[in-house]
C-alpha cells in the first residue's frame, strides 16, 4: 500500500492525531468517559496504521519486539507497585488516599498512576497481537515460497539425475 | 505487614509474573518463581495458623473499600485449607520444574514459561482467596489463559500439545463463559457480586426462574472447569501432552480449585435450601460423579501410557469429589475436601514421579516402565505408593478420603451409590496393577 500518494500522506497526518487523542483519552479519563483500556487501544491503532501503510518491517523498526515486551510488563508492574506503594504508607492494597498530601490528591495521583499503567500494557499488548499474527503471514508466504523453491530443486536433480543416467548410458 | 498476608498471598506471584518475562540468563527466571511460590506457601500456612488458631474469617478490604461495594479478600475454614495445598504443590512443582523444563523447552522461552507459571498459580490462589464472584471469574481467566499457554508449550517436544490445548482453550473459554452468564444473571437480579451480600439479597428471589437459570448456568460452566464426566474430554489430551512440569502442577491443582468454587457458590451463595438446588442439582452431580468414576477408571484400564493413564484417572477422583458435592450433607462435603486434599498430593507425586521418568528413560508408557523399578527404584517406589493411595488401600491417604465419602453415602441411606463407588475403587485395582507387573 506504500505506493499510493494518497494513502501514505493521510496516514502521516492522522497517525499522530491518533496518538495525541490517545493521550487525550488517557489522561481526561478521570474526568469523563476514557482511561486506559479505550486509550491503549487507540494508541495502539496507530501503529497498527503505521505498519499497515508503510510494512511490517518499518513497524517493527518503530517499535521493537524487545521494547515492546518490556513496555508489557511495566505497564503491569506500575499498576502493581502503586498499590504496593500504599501498603508501605500504611494503607491497604491499592488505597490511593495516602498517596497525596490530602485524600483527593492521593486518590487523584493513584488512578492516574494505575490508568497509565493500564494503558501502556494494553496498548502494547494490542501491538504484540498485531504484528505476532501478521507476521506469521509473512512467515506462512515465506514457508510457501521455499515449498516452491524446494520443488524446483528437486525437479532440477531429478533431471540432472536423469541426464547424467543418459550420458552414462551413451 | 502481618494484616496484608491475604492480598500478598496473591500478589506475589502475580507482580513476579511481570519480573520474570523480562529476566534473562540462566535459571534467573527458575530461582524468582521458586523464591516467590516459596514465599507464597510460607503465607498459606501463617494464614492457615492464624485462622485455625482465631477461628475466626480474615476480611481484607482492596483499596479501603468495605464489603458490599470494593472487593474484599476473605480468608475462612475453607479457603484456609485449599490455600497451602494449591501453595505447596506449586513449590514443589517448581522445585521440580527446572531440570525437567530444561528438559523439554527451548532454553528462549524459559523466562516466559515461568511468567505463566507464576500467573496460572497466581489465578489459581485469587480464586480461592476472593470474596466477589466476579473477581472469581477475572482471576479463573488469568489461571486458564496461562495454563492453555503452558499446556501449548509442550509442541517442543511433542506436536500434539497443540491440538490439546486449543481444545482446552475453547471448552475452558465455554465453561468461563457459562459461569459468566450466570454471574450476570445473578447481578441483574440482586445487583450485587460480593459472595456474602449476594447470598443474603439471593433469599428473597430464590424461587424465580432467573436464579434457577444463573445456578444452571454456574453450575454448567463449573463442571466443564472441573472435567466432571461427561465434560471431561479436554483434560486427558492437555495433561498428558503438556510439559511434565506443568502437568504435575495442573493434574493436581487446576481442578480442585473449580470444585472449591463449585463448593463455594453452591453451599456458600445459593446455600442447601435453595428450591432445586438439593434433588435437581444433587441428583446431577451425584449421577454424573458416579458414572465418571465408572467411566474414568474403565477408560484407564486401556491405556498403555503412563500420563494418559494417571490423567483418566482424575476424571475417576474427580467423580468421587462430585459424589461427595452431590450427597448435599454436612459428611459429603467433608468428604469431598478431604479427597481433595489427598487426590492433590497423590496426583502431584504421580505426575512429578513420570516427570522423572521421563527425564530418565524417555517418555513413561508400559513399554519403558518395563524392569524400571530396579534402575530407578526411588522414582517407582514414589509411584507405587501414590497409585496405591489413588485406590484407597488402607494406611494410605486415599482410604481416609473413600471411607468418608462411603460414610456420607451411607447416612443418606444412598446403599447402592456406596456399592458402585467401593466397586468402582475396586476396578483401580486392573487398572494399576498392570503397570506394577512391569515394574520388577
Amino acid at each position: 500500500m506504500q505506493d499510493d500518494v494518497v494513502i501514505r500522506v493521510i496516514a502521516k497526518v492522522m497517525i499522530p492525531a491518533v496518538m495525541l487523542f490517545a493521550l487525550y483519552v488517557q489522561f481526561h479519563g478521570d474526568y469523563g468517559p476514557g482511561g486506559g483500556f479505550q486509550a491503549g487501544v487507540i494508541f495502539a491503532a496507530a501503529f497498527v496504521l503505521n505498519a499497515m501503510i508503510f510494512g511490517l518491517n518499518r513497524g517493527r523498526h518503530v517499535w521493537p519486539t524487545g521494547l515492546n515486551l518490556l513496555a508489557i510488563c511495566a505497564g503491569v508492574l506500575l499498576y502493581g507497585l502503586t498499590g504496593i506503594a500504599s501498603m508501605l504508607l500504611g494503607a491497604n492494597y491499592l488505597d490511593y488516599d495516602v498517596l497525596g498530601a490530602t485524600p483527593q490528591s492521593g486518590q487523584h495521583i493513584g488512578i492516574l498512576l494505575v490508568e497509565f499503567g493500564v494503558g501502556l500494557t494494553v496498548a502494547s499488548v494490542m501491538v504484540a497481537l498485531f504484528f505476532t499474527f501478521a507476521g506469521r503471514l509473512t512467515h506462512i508466504r515465506l514457508m510457501a515460497k521455499m515449498q516452491v523453491h524446494e520443488e524446483a530443486d528437486q525437479r532440477k536433480t531429478k533431471r540432472k539425475a536423469k541426464s547424467t543416467k543418459k550420458r552414462a548410458r551413451k | 505487614m502481618m494484616q496484608h498476608l491475604p492480598i500478598l498471598q496473591v500478589l506475589l506471584p502475580l507482580l513476579g509474573a511481570p519480573l520474570a518475562a523480562l529476566l534473562r540468563g540462566r535459571d534467573m527466571a527458575w530461582g524468582l518463581a521458586l523464591l516467590l511460590t516459596g514465599a507464597a506457601f510460607l503465607i498459606s500456612i501463617i494464614l492457615f495458623s492464624q485462622q485455625q488458631m482465631t477461628g475466626e474469617t480474615l476480611v481484607y478490604d482492596l483499596g479501603g473499600w468495605p464489603a458490599p461495594i470494593g472487593i474484599v479478600y476473605v480468608i475462612d475454614a475453607a479457603s484456609a485449607l485449599v490455600l497451602p495445598v494449591i501453595s505447596g504443590i506449586a513449590f514443589v512443582a517448581t522445585i521440580a520444574a527446572r531440570r525437567l523444563v530444561e528438559a523439554e523447552i527451548d532454553a528462549r522461552d524459559h523466562a516466559l514459561f515461568y511468567a505463566a507459571w507464576l500467573l496460572t498459580i497466581a489465578g489459581m490462589l485469587g480464586q480461592v482467596t476472593t470474596g466477589d464472584a466476579f473477581n472469581i471469574f477475572v482471576f479463573l481467566e488469568i489461571s486458564s489463559l496461562s495454563a492453555y499457554a503452558l499446556v501449548a508449550m509442550g509442541a517442543g517436544r511433542d506436536r500434539r500439545a497443540l491440538p490439546a490445548a486449543f481444545n482446552y482453550l475453547i471448552l475452558g473459554t465455554v465453561g468461563a463463559t457459562f459461569y459468566v452468564i450466570g454471574l450476570g444473571l445473578l447481578y441483574m437480579l440482586t445487583g450485587t457480586l460480593n459472595l456474602m451480600d449476594l447470598s443474603e439479597r439471593l433469599a428473597d428471589v430464590q424461587s424465580t426462574r432467573a436464579a434457577f437459570t444463573a445456578l444452571a448456568f454456574i453450575a454448567l460452566g463449573l463442571f466443564l472447569k472441573m472435567a466432571l464426566f461427561p465434560l471431561h474430554f479436554w483434560l486427558v489430551p492437555a495433561y498428558a501432552h503438556a510439559p511434565s512440569a506443568v502437568s504435575a502442577l495442573m493434574a493436581a491443582t487446576a481442578t480442585k480449585v473449580s470444585v472449591y468454587v463449585l463448593i463455594r457458590l453452591v453451599f456458600g451463595v445459593f446455600g442447601i435450601d435453595f428450591p432445586g438446588l438439593a434433588d435437581a442439582v444433587g441428583l446431577l452431580v451425584l449421577t454424573l460423579g458416579i458414572a465418571g468414576a465408572f467411566v474414568g477408571t474403565l477408560a484407564a484400564i486401556l491405556e498403555t501410557d503412563l500420563k494418559k493413564l494417571f490423567a483418566q484417572s482424575s476424571i475417576a477422583q474427580l467423580g468421587y469429589m462430585a459424589i461427595g458435592i452431590g450427597a448435599m450433607s454436612a459428611t459429603g462435603l467433608a468428604a469431598a475436601f478431604i479427597h481433595l486434599f489427598n487426590h492433590a498430593l497423590m496426583k502431584a507425586a504421580l505426575f512429578l514421579a513420570i516427570g522423572a521418568i521421563a527425564a530418565q528413560v524417555g517418555r513413561a508408557s508400559m513399554g519403558t516402565i518395563q524392569g524400571a523399578g530396579r534402575q530407578i527404584p526411588l522414582t517407582m517406589t514414589a509411584i507405587l505408593v501414590g497409585g496405591l493411595a489413588l485406590i484407597g488401600v488402607p494406611l494410605t491417604a486415599g482410604f481416609i478420603s473413600k471411607l468418608y465419602l462411603v460414610r456420607a453415602l451411607l447416612e443418606q441411606d444412598f446403599w447402592l451409590l456406596a456399592a458402585l463407588t467401593f466397586i468402582s475403587s475396586a476396578l483401580h485395582w486392573p487398572m494399576f496393577g498392570k503397570s506394577l507387573k512391569r515394574l520388577g
